[in-house]
């Protein structure tokens, strides 16, 4: 295994300088997830249209390297996307970091958050790279409680 | 000479020291030898459990090849051989540490399970709403939450004595919070997250001068040092076989006989009792009423095994080659830009646990696998102590005495490809 597979550059470079990770001053939804593993936490600030599509979003917190990236490249994926959209992202993502196929999404372009899909082969990690989807969907489901990736 | 720093041993041990040798020790452990993705393993993940030596896993295969059977009660050969060398293992132990009875030697699972025993069997008992339990900010989660619960349970309150920047008890603050309200103490003999030696005997004397009891969870510390029940004093010593290159699943309690024998038992069920009616049910004696089921048999002679492996190689000799390697270690790890050791006692085990500036510890951990080399990261369960130091993990390689130098090389070699990756 080369751990420039797992750590490429873009991963690194959205570790170093973290994309939106700031406050949002008028969000309509919050949600915190917490990763009992390593005590990861972050929080997901969104901003919904009337349609409930994105019109911005910050995440806030700090975590590994593959964590934090995740947390950045997500961000980037989802601003002024619809639910519907998001959704079919993520269960496209969470079936190539956990190595499942994914008949469904076979059109579903994945863009830069390929760059992430090298965790498949480090299961220990797969939740550093799932932690910031899951509390995006808490948010967007308006779960009000801590998401936990146990 | 529980308590003897491996500074002093180094001074008086001298001939042993020679006669260690850790190629042929890791010779005795056929898991070192293996690659993994495909470098030669570097096991430092040693806190978290220890290998074994084929001496053990020779013993637990005699076991199940020639006289796996239950113990106790049984009246036929195997029965016979399998509850003579299980009991045999109570006088190993007991002399392992030093007890003065095989009655004071309760096998459970684990220390946690030890801990969680005399929580609820000594506590209840002997404590009221106001009474205080103390123990320090360097515990083990397992030597925290039964003392949580029996708070919870009782009323009594928890105290947390502070540690000082190095990871030391302050002792002035120590005393300061005995008092006579408090009523047990509990401590970890060596630290798992900063690798301390803790001043236990001194720690028992001031507890009992206050008409505490004390409890010392040695799960870090059986590997490493010798211990000595009898000198220490304490009420209660726990030690879990995993990480004494026993088996897991089996550990032992020991407990001062008066005090067991006053203990109501830990579980109901076979072996803990005399004779069972609908209308009244006799426990078994000391240790026996604490063992209440089909314990682990294998196990538990395995650990046997184990003690007398590491007794055979001598404790001070793997002490003062730990010292040296923790030494060398230390040295190699803090001439790394950007690393702070967390945890740096004067008396301290071979654990080194450290953050690196802008790296998280799990990535630290994964590029290190990738060379070959297990370290743990994380809170190492011990979350109020990271907290202590205002961080939320760190990587730690803890060291046995299969370690070599060029284990920590290969350590040193692995941080500093992290920070051209990080760069
Ligand atoms: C200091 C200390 N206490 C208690 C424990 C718990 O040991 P076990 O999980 O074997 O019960 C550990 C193990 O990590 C430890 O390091």
């Amino acid at each position: 295994m080369d751990l420039r597979e797992l750590y490429q550059e873009l991963i690194l470079d959205h570790n170093r300088n973290p994309r939106n990770r700031r406050h949002l001053e008028k969000a309509s939804r919050i949600a915190m997830g917490y990763n009992p593993l390593c005590g990861d936490k972050v929080t997901i600030e969104l901003l919904l249209d009337s349609q409930g599509s994105i019109l911005d979003i910050a995440f806030e917190g700090s975590g590994c390297a593959i964590s934090t990236a995740s947390a950045s490249l997500m961000t980037e994926a989802v601003k002024g996307k619809t639910p519907k959209q998001i959704e079919a992202i993520f269960e496209k993502f969470h079936s190539e970091v956990t190595d499942q196929p994914c008949p469904k999404h076979q059109d579903v372009e994945l863009g830069k958050l390929v760059a992430l899909i090298g965790v498949k082969k480090y299961p220990a990690r797969v939740k550093c790279a799932t932690l910031a989807w899951h509390t995006l969907k808490a948010a967007l489901d308006q779960v009000g409680e801590t998401v936990t990736t146990e | 000479m529980s308590t003897v720093s491996a500074a002093s041993i180094l001074e008086t041990q001298e001939p042993s020291i020679r006669d260690f040798d850790v190629n042929r020790i890791r010779r005795d452990f056929p898991i070192l030898h293996q690659t993994v993705n495909g470098k030669p393993l570097v096991y430092l993940d040693n806190a978290a459990t220890s290998q074994k030596p084929q001496k053990v896993l020779d013993t637990l295969e005699r076991v199940y090849r020639e006289y796996n059977s239950n113990i106790h009660r049984g009246v036929h050969t195997l029965s016979q051989t399998a509850t003579t060398e299980y009991e045999k293992v109570r006088e190993k132990v007991r002399s392992f540490i030093n007890a003065r009875s095989e009655r004071e030697i309760i096998f459970l699972r684990n220390t946690t399970e030890a801990i969680n025993l005399v929580a609820k069997c000594y506590g209840p008992a002997n404590l009221k709403a106001g009474d205080e339990i103390l123990i320090t900010t360097m515990e083990h989660h397992s030597n925290i939450v039964p003392w949580q619960l029996l708070c919870e349970q009782t009323g009594a309150v928890l105290k947390i004595a502070p540690i000082n920047d190095a990871g030391e008890l302050m002792l002035d603050d120590y005393e300061k919070l005995l008092n006579e309200k408090t009523k047990f103490v509990s401590m970890a003999h060596v630290s798992n997250a900063l690798g301390t030696i803790n001043p236990v005997r001194q720690i028992v004397d001031l507890a009992h001068a206050c008409g505490a009891k004390i409890m010392l969870d040695g799960a870090q510390a059986a590997p490493h040092l010798a211990i000595n029940v009898r000198d220490l004093d304490c009420d209660f010593y726990t030690v879990t076989g995993h990480k004494m290159f026993a088996p897991t699943g089996i550990g032992i309690l020991f407990g001062k006989h008066d005090l067991l024998e006053e203990m109501p038992p830990y579980q109901g069920g076979g072996e803990m009792i005399l004779s069972v009616t609908f209308e009244k049910t006799v426990y078994n004696k000391v240790p026996h009423k604490f063992e209440a089921g089909t314990p682990h048999i294998a196990g538990a002679i395995g650990l046997g095994a184990a003690a007398q492996y590491i007794s055979a190689i001598g404790l001070d000799s793997i002490a003062s080659h730990e010292h040296d390697l923790l030494a060398y270690g230390t040295e190699k790890l803090q001439e790394i830009p950007g690393l702070t050791l967390i945890g740096t006692a004067g008396n301290k085990a071979a654990i080194m646990s450290f953050t690196l500036e802008g790296v998280h510890p799990h990535d630290v951990g994964t590029i290190l696998d990738l060379e070959g080399i297990a370290v743990r990261t994380g809170h190492h369960c011990a979350q109020p102590t990271m907290e202590r130091f205002g961080i939320t993990a760190t990587t730690r390689a803890s060291l046995a005495l299969y370690n070599t130098k060029q284990d920590i090389d290969a350590l040193v070699m692995g941080v500093r490809k992290v920070i051209e990756v990080f760069g």
